[in-house]
């Protein structure tokens, strides 16, 4: 089954949350990266029917999402706030579930779905009694239950311990090679990675990039970077870089050397051979300007910074 | 009705600290009556007065505030209403049960009680216990819908609904006749009055005006519950 945005848009106010989105999120397992804020949990709650957008249209196989209850036989989703009924156990929660679909074998498919996610042990617990991550898998039981054809998930990952966080990875993946539609939000980058085929990225309200890992790593990588690097020598340092082609500018300063790597791979592999050449120690590299935003940002404006 | 979303509202409600608060009311009006016994107090116009001003005045609509918003507001507040909503069961389904359980509760404690309470005092001579019963009975059924409907449109619903029911009701309600012809505690009375035949007892408004008021309030609250809920809206934190 196919969800398809068409020139989405959500405002609260005077304040964009997503802007002008159209994307089809098909078959397999798609990955919606971006920063915090970025508009992903709204963009998730329009395909999940818990928001109207704006402006635009939001349908699942031509269907209408919004205010339309039988989407959700085809639909499970994972919510990414926590809170459960806490009195009911595991159990019951995801028994419930089950019932609330009135499927023909509600146990049957709560003892499976319990099974998909490991959960059978704690399953007699009460839910307030769990962990964050157990919450989660309990959680994706719940959506699991009656087998839908389009799973969506809000940060899933999140507060899961490594083991937990793998396993579902390979759920999710297994799902998706089943020919689910699977769409998950996360701001991670390697989580993204390891589990979707097709990644859809949103920043600050637009869809800034589309397409499988290798065409988001080349467009994150295939980037000049900024470094700070700090050295005995500084200037002579600066010297010797600039005269490779990799390195665009080198601005020497209080706090030490900014330089711009046009070629990131000859770059970090030409620092520490220039550095020993000229008999510099090199006391500390730190990418400038590495963290997610940055990136996201260049992404967007695909110019030079 | 579905019986899945009764059975979580039911143990989502008595399950909370609320059900004190719903036990706490009626363990006073009872209490009350039987300290009335004890002094000796047990004649028509004691009852009737505990009946109005405690029962159907004050016991009536804090109950419904409880049990009303707190069939759906908590569950909204904390987004745990997801779990039913994105659910293949239609909307107007989900505020018709979650209605169903608030005015079941409001019957067993609003509705027994008041009964009890006044037997304790005089059996059902005049029909004072059964009238005052059956207009709780009315009164709840009324309350549970709008308390659940305001619990749906606005975050501040127990702000709003004891605003209504102490400023609107008891306040403006003493002093302005006009004012109890829209006071939901008014029809309770016109109920009670219908078969009570106690002459220190007479409700301000006629049946033919309350009759309709309930229907309408009722029914009107319930649809509108419904319709709110199918646009229900989730704001994410991004």
């Amino acid at each position: 089954m196919n969800i398809e945005l068409g020139q989405v848009s959500r405002w609260y106010g005077n304040v964009v949350a997503v802007n002008d989105v159209t994307m089809t999120v098909g078959p397999g397992v798609t990955g919606l990266l971006g920063p915090n804020g970025a508009g992903k949990s709204t963009l998730l709650h329009m395909m999940a029917g818990f928001l109207a957008p704006s402006t635009g249209t939001a349908t699942l196989d031509g269907k209408k999402i919004w205010r339309n209850h039988q989407i959700y036989r085809s639909i499970g989703l994972v919510p990414e706030r926590e809170a459960v009924y806490g009195f009911l156990t595991g159990w019951q929660f995801v028994l419930s579930s089950a019932r609330l679909h009135r499927l023909p074998s509600p146990e049957d498919a709560a003892a499976k779905a319990l099974a998909m996610v490991e959960m059978e042990d704690a399953k007699e617990r009460r839910i307030e009694t769990y962990s964050k991550g157990m919450r989660q898998r309990v959680k994706v039981a719940a959506a699991l239950v009656h087998d839908p054809q389009v799973l969506l998930l809000d940060e899933p990952f999140n507060g899961m311990d490594p083991r937990q966080r793998l396993h579902l990875m390979d759920l999710v993946k297994e799902l998706g090679a089943a020919g689910r539609t699977i769409l998950f939000s996360s701001h991670i980058l390697e989580e993204v990675e390891r589990v979707a085929q097709q990644i859809e990225v949103l920043v600050a309200g637009r869809h800034a990039a589309s397409g499988d890992f290798r065409e988001i790593r080349r467009r994150m990588t295939d980037r000049p970077h900024l470094f700070h690097v700090r050295s005995s020598d500084d200037r002579r340092l600066a010297a010797a870089l600039i005269a490779d082609p990799s390195s665009g500018a080198v601005s020497v300063g209080e706090a030490g050397l900014e330089v711009q790597a046009v070629d990131f791979r000859r770059f970090t592999w030409l620092l520490p051979r220039v550095a020993r050449d000229a008999g510099v120690s090199v006391w500390q590299v730190s990418p400038a300007d590495e963290d997610l935003e940055s990136v996201f940002s260049y992404l967007i404006s695909g110019s030079t910074r | 009705m579905n019986s899945v979303v009764a059975g979580i509202t039911y143990r989502a409600v008595l399950g909370r600290r609320r059900v004190f608060l719903l036990l706490l009311l009626p363990l006073v009006l009872i209490g009350l009556a039987l300290l009335l016994r004890a002094v000796g107090s047990t004649d028509e116009r004691a009852t009737v007065t505990l009946m109005q001003v405690y029962a159907i005045g004050t016991m009536l609509p804090l109950l419904g505030l409880i049990a009303g918003t707190g069939t759906i507001a908590p569950e909204i507040d904390d987004g745990t209403i997801i779990h039913l909503l994105s659910k293949p069961i239609s909307r107007p389904v989900i505020a018709t049960t979650k209605f169903a359980v608030a005015a079941s509760m409001l019957a067993l404690f609003a509705a027994v009680p008041t009964f009890i309470a006044a037997y304790l005092l005089i059996g059902d001579e005049a029909g004072i216990a059964s009238g005052f019963a059956v207009g709780a009975l009315v009164g709840g059924i009324a309350y549970a819908a709008v308390f659940l409907l305001l619990g749906v449109v606005t975050r501040h619903a127990v702000t709003i609904g004891i605003i209504y029911a102490v400023v609107w009701e008891n306040l403006i309600g003493g002093y302005v006749p006009g004012a109890r012809n829209f006071s939901i505690q008014q029809w309770a009375q016109t109920f009670a009055a219908q078969i009570t035949t106690s002459g220190f007892f007479k409700a301000t408004v006629g049946m033919g005006f309350a009759v309709p008021a309930v229907l309408i309030v009722t029914i009107g609250s319930v649809v509108w519950a419904g319709q709110r809920l199918r646009s229900l809206s989730l704001t994410g934190d991004a």
